[in-house]
């Protein structure tokens, strides 16, 4: 780990325009993933500045019916709380399947949305990876590959977006709320915040230098049957291998959203209309442009058999 | 003390403190984290540095240059040491690669520097500005494509390569039933909770390590033998480890590296392998690929059996010894067996929890499961038509004791193995695929040498003291029973002594020969201490009783605090093994029993119950033997369902090198376990009347559950781990 | 370099930290709270588990220098080898480990994971997200399983800490 200066944050824009004015700046908020990969060289902040003192710790009904989740909402909390439990279930679901007690009581709602890969060659500083250093290579392809990406590929990079939690949001149709260095605000809907890895995989998402998340914001509950099905080898304590996010409704129609097949969360517009079709109907339009490896060219009949599941779990 | 007549009656057969369930005499102490692990002595030694390990980046070649300026004007950095400053260093007995590895480079995170500075943080800043410029060669890495280049390698436990009997070949051309399949086990990793990690001080020229190691008098011997010093000025201290399963029997690089960086900056020096360096740096269980083919009579009598098996290894390191039980467990006249090792540049392939057996046991007993449905016989039967009471390849060999048929049937019974269905895919439960699977637990006793020493003190304190280590086996516990026994005082009178050079050499821990051996060792102790004691007494040894603290002979009787004087007795002995292995054949037995569910839909299996009966000797504590048994069956699970270091075949690593990657089972992947001991005593195996039962509940569990997902839906997989993508296309059609 | 004050175990302490130190160090090498152990140093075994102001945390992954002011309990605020806390009694009696290694990380997550299902926090396998959480083995099998036992003791853990939470419920 480099060595870095530090400081804490009064308020969202004074950390933002801080962010912007020093070289290498990053926030910290749960840590628990920037951490981790400081400790590796994967992530080199000269200054970090601490954002848990500020007041975004907040869940809020809005005036249109919905919920705003301030940034620094704990994934604990944000899944303990009534509101989400009873009208978003699919976030509470989505969050309660991810990491473990302990690092939910960490990790906060931002941070969450802005987790990095888990590709163990973006991990292995000895291996090339376009992610971690532009133009290197990527070691996966070709590689070890059972977990990475099926879809949204490129020939730079197949790694696989690792939240449970955006998932949820994505089907949700949530805003991110941020804050610039100038001191606006802006307003992201979560199917424009990811960006595809293209030839740039090392850039994520949409966000600005400095730019901060402050919320994250849920329109008012769209009822139906919110039911989050994660598949992975072991029991709990493990990223998705597939994972399906899905609003029912009693007509058949919906919403699904996809982990694990993808460098960002999964929602394909297209593949919700042929929901009252069925599993098979609905993933070969999720995974049209499907470029899967030989070693994980099983996430394309597992997306299909576990969406069966779930719409079979929704109707019962 | 030799021991090579079988046991007859003895003190430890009163069976007051040895037998008993006690709690760990260590549990407050590991508890409340007081306990002291390697890393954690700040009480040993003043002015401790940290030294930071640097990992090779490429998995074969050589180091062109190596550039330390960066590192060594780093703040706080006192030095930077490599094979080239270090000075002239040899190689461990029990090492294939170096451990320290430049200018050449045997495997992928082979230690190539160690800085040490004032803190961690800038140590481990430090390590990433060491710059190595690398030549790299090509190297093997692919267990499949070097096989057939694959050559014969004596192993130097376990046996010879290759044993026969009879006539298998034609045997096996003529038996009306036939199985021929192969099968695959990956590479695992012991990921044992506390990394590898040691103090190094220096005292002049002698050396004093607190490490963390399974094998005191193996880590001192070869921290000697690479320091090239003598062995007398070493000092090896280890009396908690934070598990092992193998990967600490060994002198490792944090031991050695902290030896060397303690020179270097003439102070103490703590060094710890980082997690993600940990499974490319050190040792792991090699993968295998197994050949068995099994001719039987209409009847269910195995006519011919063969098991070959080939791994793959750093040159000088050993085959992985699969075939070893296939030589024992089974009946049939006509048999081979056959290891073949072929020459892999990863790191150096050796002991895991159960070597040769663990991975021998999850491809035999899948066969034999294979085997009985090809015969329409339930997997049981078949295997009690099969049972021997003799060594079939050696028939003048008896089993010292063999309760393999008792084990299967009262397990039978407890899990309700009656109510399965033996038709394959037929048994639903909602979503869930409901199987039941069976296998047969083998593993040999070992017996080994091992030494202690007792004291018996003026206040009547007995304590022990032995180089034998407590890897989480319980071995403070019952060590501290048998001298209990021996002496005839309470538990609270023993004192337990472990881990340290400075003690007598002992067995150590491995093989799960430690629990039997190192008791013996105390046992033959305890027999010279009552002997002076009694001596000193002038009491005629033959009818001298220890009781209640106290020596009873006739009608005299002294409490042994008064026996013992102001200037206290001691006794030092170790016990010694005659011919009786090989008069006889000493292994343990046991039957896994599994149930699992298989979801339907996504095929994620999830054990639902597991059962282990255990027949191995004397138990002599109850409550720690049975969590041998449910982490070996735990341990088993992982090798079944998850574990396996991927190796990339480019690169020659292991990819998933941490505990994210490298998936271990979780809480909430195990159910819960039973386990039953049979009611046995083995007086030929040593004065205990024990045998080891610490890797017996690894052996066969996992294809007791490779069986149960069969039985659950008619998928046999015979590559492990085995995982969902491995069943999917073969699942029924979704409704 | 920063400064930083903490309670930890009911004790005020302050120490002047290189910022890189994480709080599990802090404890471990700074105040020679070795109880809490260092397992992967990632936040992929749990064997650093400790609590700060009453949540369970991996103390591994989070800074000495973010915790100004907070309240942190470790191992060792628990009991003592003298007077155990009914958790710790509850490891010993049902041979709730065999290294030691995880064990505080184990007890320290078992204690604050009763407290979770107290306070209704729901979990991944709580069949009804909207009804308080049940007290049963599978519901304690997850939210225990970011502690890894490698000994795998996970059949004893769970009796051990089934006894305690039938004690106390």
């Amino acid at each position: 780990m480099k060595s870095f200066t530090y400081e804490r944050a009064a308020s969202p824009a004074e950390a933002a325009a801080a962010a912007a004015r020093i070289a290498g700046a990053k926030f910290i908020a749960g840590g628990t993933n920037l951490l981790d990969l400081m400790k590796l060289e994967i992530e080199t902040p000269a200054h970090l500045i601490d954002v848990n003192g500020l007041a975004l710790d907040k869940i809020e009904a809005t005036a249109d019916g919905g919920l705003r989740i301030g940034a620094l909402v704990r994934n604990t909390d944000l899944a303990a709380d009534q509101r989400v439990r009873r009208d978003y279930g699919l976030l509470a679901r989505a969050l309660l399947a991810g990491a473990s007690g302990q690092l939910r009581n960490k990790a906060t709602t931002a941070g969450n949305l802005l987790q990095r890969t888990r590709c163990p060659y973006f991990y292995d500083t000895n291996q090339p990876c376009n992610k971690r250093k532009p133009g290197s290579g990527c070691a996966a392809l070709g590689g070890f590959s059972r977990a990475h990406a099926v879809v949204g590929v490129s020939d730079a990079c197949i790694a696989v977006y690792p939240s449970d939690m955006a998932v949820a949001l994505m089907a949700l149709d949530a805003t991110v709320e941020t804050v610039c260095a100038d001191g606006t605000t802006r307003r992201i809907p979560i199917a424009q915040l990811y960006r595809l890895p293209g030839e740039t995989p090392h850039v994520e998402n949409v966000l600005e230098s400095g730019e901060l998340i402050s919320a994250v914001s849920l329109p008012k509950p769209v009822g139906g049957a919110h039911i989050y099905r994660k598949v992975r080898d072991r029991a709990s304590y493990a990223f998705a291998l597939v994972s399906v996010g899905a609003i029912v409704q009693r007509d058949g129609t919906g919403r699904v959203a996809l982990g694990g097949v993808a460098p960002k969360p999964w929602r394909v517009a297209a593949a919700e209309a042929e929901l009252p079709r069925g599993a098979k109907a609905v993933t070969a339009a999720l995974l049209a442009d499907a470029k899967p490896t030989r070693e994980n060219a099983f996430k394309l009949p597992l997306v299909e058999r576990t969406l069966g599941a779930v719409l079979r779990d929704a109707r019962a | 003390m030799k021991f090579d007549a079988p046991a007859t009656f003895n003190p430890i057969d009163r069976l007051k403190v040895v037998g008993r369930p006690t709690d760990r005499i260590d549990g407050p102490l590991k508890a409340t984290g007081t306990a002291p692990y390697a890393y954690e002595r700040h009480d040993v030694v003043p002015n401790q540095a940290y030294g930071y390990v640097v990992g090779s980046a490429i998995a074969k070649g050589r180091i062109a240059s190596i550039d330390l300026k960066d590192a060594a004007a780093a703040p706080g950095v006192l030095a930077v040491v490599t094979a080239q400053n270090a000075g002239k260093l040899d190689k461990g007995e029990f090492n294939v690669a170096r451990l320290f590895g430049g200018p050449d480079i045997q495997h992928y995170h082979q230690a190539i520097a160690l800085v040490v500075a004032e803190t961690f943080e800038q140590a481990r800043a430090a390590a990433q500005l060491v710059r190595v410029d690398y030549v790299p060669a090509k190297g093997a890495f692919d267990l499949a494509a070097a096989k057939d280049a694959a050559i014969k390698l004596e192993p130097s436990f376990g046996g010879p390569a290759d044993t026969a009997a009879g006539d298998f070949a034609g045997a096996f051309a003529k038996a009306p039933v036939r199985l021929d399949a192969t099968y695959s086990t990956p590479d695992q990793s012991h990921a044992m909770m506390e990394p590898h990690a040691s103090i190094a001080a220096w005292d002049g020229d002698r050396l004093t390590v607190w490490t963390s190691n399974q094998m005191i008098d193996w880590g001192t011997t070869d921290m000697a033998k690479t320091l090239r010093i003598g062995k007398e000025k070493v000092r090896l201290v280890s009396p908690y480890i934070g598990g092992g399963f193998g990967g600490k029997l060994f002198l490792r690089a944090d031991a050695l590296l902290a030896a060397l960086g303690a020179r270097a900056a003439k102070r103490p020096v703590k060094v710890a392998l980082p997690r993600p360096l940990m499974i490319n740096n050190t040792t792991h269980r090699p993968a295998t690929i197994q050949r068995i083919r099994i001719g039987a009579t209409k009847d269910g009598k195995i006519a011919a059996i063969g098991h070959e098996s080939w791994s793959g290894n750093l040159p000088g390191g050993d085959p992985e010894t699969a075939v070893g039980q296939t030589r024992l467990l089974y009946a049939g006249k006509n048999r081979m067996t056959a290891m073949r090792t072929a020459h892999l540049d990863l790191a150096e392939g050796n002991a895991m929890r159960a070597p040769g057996e663990a991975p021998g046991m999850m491809a035999l007993e899948i066969a034999i499961d294979e085997m009985a449905e090809k015969l329409n016989l339930d997997p049981i039967e078949f295997r009690i038509r099969n049972d021997t009471q003799v060594d079939p390849e050696h028939p003048q060999r008896p089993f010292s004791q063999r309760q393999l048929i008792e084990c299967l049937r009262i397990g039978s019974d407890r899990f309700g193995w009656s109510k399965r269905n033996p038709a394959p895919g037929k048994t639903r439960d909602g979503r869930w695929l409901v199987g039941l699977g069976v296998a047969a637990a083998f593993r040999n006793n070992l017996l080994a040498p091992s030494g202690a020493r007792v004291r018996l003190d003026d206040r009547g304190i007995v304590t022990v003291e032995t180089d034998m280590t407590d890897i989480g086996t319980g071995s403070y516990t019952i060590i501290a029973q048998t001298a209990a026994e021996m002496m005839g005082v309470s538990l609270d009178k023993v004192v337990v002594r472990l881990g340290d050079s400075a003690f007598p050499v002992s067995c150590g821990s491995g093989g799960q020969f430690g629990a039997n051996n190192s008791t013996s060792g105390v046992y033959a102790a305890c027999v010279k201490l009552r002997e002076a004691v009694a001596r000193k007494l002038g009491f005629n040894s033959p009818d001298v009783a220890f009781v209640d603290g106290e020596v009873r002979s006739g009608n005299r009787s002294v409490a042994l605090a008064e026996a013992a004087g102001e200037r206290g007795l001691a006794a030092e002995d170790a016990i010694e093994y005659g011919e009786l292995d090989k008069t006889y054949q000493q292994s343990t037995f046991g039957a896994h029993f599994v149930e699992v569910a298989v979801d339907a839909a996504t095929a994620e299996i999830r054990l639902r119950r597991m059962l282990a009966v255990c027949a191995a000797g004397r138990i002599l504590n109850p409550k720690s033997a049975r969590s041998q048994v449910i982490g070996a069956m735990t341990m088993g699970a992982g090798a079944a369902l998850m574990e396996e270091l991927v190796v990339d075949k480019r690169r020659g690593f292991f990819v998933n090198h941490d505990l994210a990657g490298y998936e271990v089972p979780v809480h909430a992947d195990i159910p819960h376990q039973d386990v039953i001991f049979l009611d046995e005593t083995d007086p030929i195996s040593s004065p205990m009347k024990a045998k080891g039962v610490g890797e017996l509940g690894i052996c066969g569990v996992g294809a007791a559950v490779a069986n149960a997902i069969y039985n659950a839906t008619g998928v046999r997989v015979r590559d492990y781990p085995i995982t969902l993508d491995k069943l999917l296309d073969r699942l029924p059609e979704m409704a | 370099m920063a400064k930083v004050s903490f309670v930890v175990n009911g004790e005020a302490r302050t120490l002047d930290l290189d910022t890189r130190t994480t709080l599990l160090d802090a404890l471990r090498e700074h105040l020679h709270l070795t109880g809490t152990k260092k397992g992967c140093d990632h936040g992929q075994c749990g064997a650093c588990t400790v609590m700060v102001d009453g949540r369970r945390i991996n103390s591994c992954l989070t800074l000495a220098v973010m915790h100004e002011g907070d309240d942190i309990t470790t191992i060792e605020g628990l009991g003592t080898p003298q007077k155990l806390h009914p958790m710790q009694a509850a490891f010993v009696k049902h041979d709730g480990y065999q290294c030691g290694y995880c064990t505080p990380g184990q007890i320290c997550s078992a204690v604050a994971a009763l407290d979770e299902i107290k306070a209704g926090i729901p979990s991944h396998v709580s069949a009804d997200l909207t009804a308080p959480p049940q007290l049963t083995a599978i519901e304690l099998r997850e939210r225990m399983s970011g502690n890894i036992c490698r000994c795998g003791a996970y059949s004893n853990i769970l009796d051990a800490i089934a006894e305690v939470a039938g004690r106390t419920s």
